[in-house]
């Protein structure tokens, strides 16, 4: 079991005929996604790696049968193609573009009110269920099958952690990046709430930073309805206030959204929160140990 | 991206927004001029810059005559303003807006702002103007009144009404209000405004309802449709540092300390200043050369890094995913050879191809502190640097 994706999950590429997503499109399908086609405005008919390429998404949604897309689209269309995939009807959307205007994504969000797509990102890594299916850029070789669940803001942070987890022998169920933006699809909550449910996952990581209170909102919920551990870490303890971070959800304005405040309320909310980003495996193993679950998550 | 006063105040004129007239001046002369044409008892004599807190810091002054606008301008402009947005080392004033006076009723609040909660924009007012909306926030929460936007049909008239009425605009001047704030939201949305903020909104003994200070910032994802907005961008008020890093696309923030950071990823080099600021060290910047880092733009990155005078010492913390460690090696190697490094460096690789990649570290003839890890390198670069 996993969350959102699994081996059988059929993918279709948006924008597919772009060097950014040709590449990703290769590597994905080396890891052994089932992606079945892409789609491009006027390049129907076309193939790529070996897979056909769409004008629409409703067509390769007819054709395919896929059930999700990756969105690899330049930032100013890239709204517009998260709607596309939407009114496809597809169960999930992962948007990988950075950059979009914030105002596209409230109208984004307005619009997938009571629609059955579930987006993830944008500005994210993409989600990865090990050893089945990788929808986006993360480096799948760092992932080993297990489980523990990883869902973050960042990229870096999410592959630092896969990685210290993957090396001290800890594997994975699902990794979610659920991205960078003020505004995005999937929020901590709703991941928190697939792991929780997963039958395969017994602990979570999950790496936030800077900027709004999502962190505290989910350390709430996971207070009030978690029954596996969850350990943390915050990125941007030193980060000066007013300041845009990199990603553009990363600032603290009006002394909200500081790290310290985040620690806080994680903490008096259970979570086990890393001091440093070089000790989130170390920080989960510890709980790991604490709750008996070590041998069971313990995978080589 | 931020603007002046006097460009946010143009801009939401031509909403319909009401504003004082003015004009800005960049010598004593044209302040002079300026207040002439505009031919009104009073002028206020107000600073241009990029941070709030101006009138406490002096950057402020009411001029009763032409002589006046000459002697305050010529104290204002030139001179370093230090404010509480500004930072201790302060931000010189380099124009002036030359503005009316107006007979001030009362002060109000009224914003727009994004909540990341709702993923909505809401409109934020309060009675308590000058004041900031924070310390309001934080003292007398009751006194803050929100509506919430449907981005479908955008502010409607009933809401901005119930705005003007709950914050006890005089009756007689709710149309006005109300006017105000739909300009206001027209600006915001057509414009991709992140914040407008008007404090104070105030209610003038003429029975006007108008903006006294402006802040409009902009989203800088959506500057590629906001020609006009980026023609307003006024470089002096931006680090040059981090002007020289955005036209190769980099990502940098200058801090006060001595260690340079170079990182992939935005997370992952905030998580890299956290982790030198815990072992005792002070970093001198963020730096994120994101995802499809090339040789070239590691070197710049070093040029950067290197071009600020504090640092003493850098800390490359790279984990390769896409990118392989071997590309991002030979960068730094190229990059140390073309700078002429004189600080030691200390060099984290992890992630595709890192054999490879220390490999490159370890025979060029550069001096490299090779780390194992993210916490080791961290250590070794605070030791180091002292």
């Amino acid at each position: 079991m996993s969350v959102f994706i699994n081996k059988d999950t059929k993918v279709i590429v948006q924008g597919i005929t772009g060097s950014t997503a040709l590449f990703h499109t290769k590597q994905m399908l080396e890891y052994g996604t089932q992606i079945v086609g892409g789609t491009t405005p006027g390049k129907g008919g076309m193939e790529v790696e070996g897979v056909p390429v769409f004008n629409t998404v409703k067509e390769a949604v007819e054709a395919t049968g896929a059930t999700a897309s990756v969105i690899y689209v330049p930032a100013p269309f890239a709204a517009d193609a998260i709607l596309e995939a939407v009114d496809a009807e597809l169960d999930l959307a992962i948007c990988i573009t950075e950059h979009i205007p914030v105002l596209d994504m409230v109208k984004v969000k307005r619009y997938m009110e009571g629609k059955k797509t579930r987006l993830v990102g944008p500005n994210c890594p993409g989600v990865i269920t090990a050893d089945e299916c990788k929808i986006g850029i993360m480096p799948g070789y760092i992932h080993t099958k297990g489980h523990v669940g990883v869902v973050s803001r960042s990229g870096t942070l999410t592959y630092e952690a896969v990685h210290q987890l993957t090396q001290a022998g800890i594997g994975q169920t699902t990794a979610v990046g659920i991205g960078g933006d003020p505004v995005n699809g999937t929020n901590f909550i709703d991941v928190l709430k697939a792991f929780n449910e997963d039958p395969e996952t017994y602990a979570v990581i999950m790496i936030g930073e800077i900027g709004g209170t999502a962190e505290e909102e989910a350390a709430e919920w996971v207070k009030a309805n978690m029954t596996k551990p969850v350990v943390g870490f915050i990125g941007g303890r030193t980060a000066p206030p007013g300041k845009r971070m990199g990603h553009a959800g990363a600032i603290i304005s009006g002394g909200k959204g500081t790290a310290d405040e985040k620690i806080r309320v994680m903490n008096d909310c259970g979570i086990a929160v890393a001091d440093t980003p070089s000790v989130m495996g170390e920080t989960l193993i510890k709980v790991l140990k604490e709750k008996g679950l070590y041998d069971k998550c313990k995978t080589h | 991206m931020n603007i002046h006063e006097y460009q946010g105040k143009e801009i939401l004129k031509s909403f319909g927004v009401s504003v004082p007239n003015g004009k800005v001046a960049f010598t004593v002369e044209e302040a002079v001029e300026a207040a002439k044409e505009l031919g009104t008892e009073v002028c206020v004599v107000k600073a241009q810059i990029h941070a709030g807190g101006r009138g406490k810091a002096g950057g402020v002054k009411v001029a009763k005559s032409l002589d006046e606008v000459r002697t305050y301008a010529s104290e204002i402009l030139g001179k370093t303003l230090v404010t509480h947005q500004t930072g201790p080392e302060g931000k010189e004033v380099k124009r002036l807006l030359i503005e009316e006076g107006c007979d001030i009723k009362k002060e109000y609040y009224v914003g727009l702002v994004l909540d990341r909660a709702t993923s909505r924009v809401v409109l934020m007012a309060s009675e308590e103007g000058g004041t900031e909306i924070e310390e309001v926030a934080e003292k007398t929460p009751e006194k803050i009144f929100k509506e919430e936007i449907d981005p479908v049909v955008g502010l409607q008239p009933f809401q901005a009404r119930r705005i003007a009425f709950n914050i006890n605009i005089p009756k007689e001047l709710v149309n006005k209000a109300v006017k105000f704030m739909m300009g206001l939201y027209q600006a915001y949305i057509e414009k991709d405004c992140s914040i407008a903020e008007i404090n104070p909104l105030v209610v003038t003994g003429d029975g006007d309802v108008m903006a006294l200070d402006a802040k409009l910032n902009f989203d800088s994802n959506a500057l590629y449709r906001q020609k006009d907005v980026l023609a307003y961008r006024d470089l002096e008020e931006e680090d040059p540092k981090e002007i020289e890093a955005s036209k190769y696309d980099l990502s940098y923030i200058s801090l006060d300390g001595n260690i340079g950071c170079m990182v992939n990823g935005a997370g992952l080099a905030m998580a890299t200043m956290d982790i030198v600021k815990h072992y005792g060290g002070d970093p001198a910047n963020f730096l994120d050369v994101g995802g499809g880092a090339t040789a070239e733009k590691v070197t710049e990155a070093f040029k950067i890094i290197l071009s600020d005078k504090n640092v003493k010492g850098i800390f490359v913390n790279i984990f390769g995913g896409i990118m392989k460690c071997d590309v991002i090696a030979t960068g730094v190697v190229e990059a140390a050879k073309q700078v002429g490094l004189s600080v030691p460096l200390v060099v984290r690789l992890e992630g595709t191809n890192v054999e490879i990649g220390k490999k490159i570290l370890a025979e060029s003839d550069i001096d490299i502190i090779a780390a194992d890890s993210m916490a080791d390198g961290a250590q070794k670069i605070v030791s180091l640097v002292g």
